[in-house]
């Protein structure tokens, strides 16, 4: 009995200790954006200065809007593609299909960093050049085989019969999709979508390379920032950045209960 | 409602057979069993009917149409699949209303027919569940009035009742063969189960290896079998081989079995006869003659005892014969017991061999 209370108390400090690695840091950075102090002095002093002048600082306002702009229409993009990719590679058979399949897997693997000096590379030789756009692009194309892993694994638990179900009743291929795959995949498309999302939101790597100065996202903005300077503005930035995002993910996974219901 | 016409039909998958130059006709409004063994082609066949896939050759005609080019969702067909396919997102209403709805008609009128399936398969009250929460008979239902409410021209089964338990089962035989008869659809219905097939349809094709072995009314195949595969698939048959004396056959001891029906063979040639195991009488000693009775003497090796009726395993000439003896409590045989097993020329059925 008592082995069984001390293993159940070393469960728990676990959980604990892992919540505090994870969180943690993010605290203390979420703290220090409201102290006087911008050197992390003790003993804490309430302010929100920090913010006030983050409210004035163009250059990372309009990186943060770029940031989210692209991590929106990314998400969208690579969202409906990959979809639909995934949709093509369960309904069908084809030549090179698992050639194709084992394709879409190294890139997951390989390095930001090269990926983001091959597709600067890339972009120059083919006339797209740096910029918002070449981001994006680099962005949809990081976030495709996310995008395809989960929906198709999703796809792995759908009943092959219920497409046929549906087109004895009648059906066509569109209404088959949208009203009986569709509904069945979602949880994935969302999960893939909360990948893609969080693959450009916080892509540094290939956005650095495909970034052109003045125009860029915000954690290029941020590395660029510390360079010249630590200010609590990027405290700031960040933490209203993480209590979204966390809102957000919070808010999904409550919406569709992954893993659980039937 | 209409009948369908299957003829000539082949579908290989690479160099397997899977259909092979196979015809029937399902008369409007009957209620056929497709019955084989794994393999068999039965689903195949029943597949290429409702449109999922198209032959390689013959044609499909639903109503006097030729159909055999045509995809599943024009066809107008109902199917209900072996695990139901209910759609879970969906409420029963709405699996049920889907078909209309595809077809874009009036909610009201959507509302309204699916009312009337759900009464038909009786659950009128359960419309506003969710597949899940049904039990294993209820969504047997459900996906039974989702395939009809649709009026199709064929109702298409897909061993339907092979997920249920045996008490089910014969509770769901019995409802779909009512809800077959009240909106009198031609229905096609795939099994292995041979108690299935002769118990609910009309007619019954058996299939095997691709191939029609034989169809017909449930009475007439069992009677009446073309091959030993056929007798033996469906219900149980004692087979022998030997040579046609013209009325019968010769076993290779000489012993002489007279056949009053079957196929008319050329004497001297290979055939077997057939004889259901409750057609022959068995005793202990030849009793009162009868001249024209097929006669053999055996020894009783088993004995299994069911309640209503018993099955004797009779050992002869390094056969195993089969007796089943309804239980009238008058006499019972031991194990070991020489018997004397006698039936009538018009219970052998002679068959060419092969």
């Amino acid at each position: 009995m008592a082995t069984t209370r001390f293993l159940e108390w070393c469960g728990r400090l676990y959980i604990w200790l892992l919540l505090a690695f994870l969180y943690l840091p993010i605290i203390i950075m979420a703290l220090m954006s409201f102290n006087v102090s911008p050197f992390y002095q003790l003993p804490f002093e309430w302010t929100t200065e920090w913010y006030a002048s983050l409210w004035q600082n163009d250059q990372l306002i309009s990186a943060t809007w770029n940031s989210i702009k692209i991590a929106i229409i990314s998400t969208i993009i690579a969202t409906v593609l990959g979809s639909a990719a995934s949709l093509a590679l369960y309904r069908h058979e084809f030549r090179g299909k698992k050639v194709l399949q084992a394709l879409l897997f190294p890139p997951i693997a390989i390095p930001w960093l090269i990926t983001g000096t091959a597709m600067l590379i890339f972009f120059f030789g083919v006339g797209i050049g740096r910029g918002l756009f070449a981001i994006l692009l680099g962005h949809v194309a990081l976030a495709l085989p996310y995008v395809i892993v989960v929906v198709s694994a999703r796809l792995q638990t759908f009943a092959p019969e219920l497409e046929e179900a549906a087109r004895s009743l009648g059906a066509n291929q569109w209404q088959v999709t949208s009203r009986v795959t569709l509904p069945w995949i979602m949880p994935g498309v969302i999960a893939g979508g909360l990948f893609a999302f969080a693959v450009s939101f916080d892509q540094f790597v290939v956005s650095y390379f495909l970034s052109t100065p003045g125009q860029t996202t915000l954690p290029v903005e941020i590395y660029a920032a510390i360079r010249k300077g630590f200010t609590p503005e990027i405290n700031a930035v960040s933490t209203i950045i993480i209590v979204v995002s966390m809102a957000l993910m919070l808010l999904t996974a409550r919406f569709f209960k992954f893993g659980g219901e039937k | 409602m209409a009948g369908v016409q299957v003829a000539n039909l082949s579908r290989s998958f690479g160099a397997h057979k899977a259909l092979d130059d196979v015809s029937i006709d399902f008369a409007d409004g009957g209620f056929y069993a497709l019955l084989g063994p794994s393999g068999s082609g039965k689903t195949t066949l029943l597949r290429q009917i409702a449109g999922f896939d198209f032959p390689d050759s013959g044609r499909i005609a639903i109503g006097g149409e030729g159909v055999e080019r045509v995809p599943v969702e024009k066809r107008r067909i109902g199917m209900v699949f072996q695990n139901y396919a209910l759609f879970p997102n969906m409420s029963v209403a709405d699996n049920v209303g889907f078909g209309l709805s595809v077809r874009r008609q009036a909610k009201a009128t959507i509302a309204g027919e699916v009312q009337r399936a759900l009464d038909l398969v009786q659950l009128g009250k359960l419309g506003g569940r969710r597949p899940h929460q049904l039990s294993g008979g209820q969504r047997q239902r459900v996906a039974l009035a989702r395939a009809i409410v649709t009026k199709p021209r064929v109702l298409l089964l897909d061993e339907p009742l092979g997920a249920l338990d045996k008490a089910l089962r014969v509770d769901m035989q019995i409802e779909l063969k009512r809800i077959q008869r009240e909106i009198g659809i031609t229905t096609i219905f795939v099994t292995h189960d041979q108690e299935e097939a002769l118990t609910m349809s009309d007619r019954i094709g058996i299939l095997r290896d691709g191939r029609l072995v034989q169809e017909g009314p449930p009475e007439e195949i069992y009677d009446r079998p073309k091959s030993e595969f056929a007798a033996t698939f469906l219900g149980d048959a004692n087979i022998f081989r030997g040579e046609t004396t013209g009325a019968g056959i010769r076993l290779p001891d000489g012993t002489a079995i007279a056949a009053g029906a079957g196929a008319t063979l050329a004497a001297g040639t290979k055939a077997s006869c057939a004889v259901r195991p409750e057609r022959i009488r068995i005793a202990t000693d030849s009793g009162t003659p009868d001249p024209n009775a097929n006669l053999l003497r055996g020894q009783v090796s088993k004995r299994i005892f069911a309640g209503s009726n018993s099955t004797y395993f009779v050992d002869r000439d390094g056969q195993t014969l089969k007796v089943i003896v309804q239980n009238t409590g008058v006499e019972r045989l031991a194990e070991g017991q020489e018997v004397v097993l006698r039936w009538s020329p018009e219970s052998t059925v002679l068959i060419a061999a092969g």
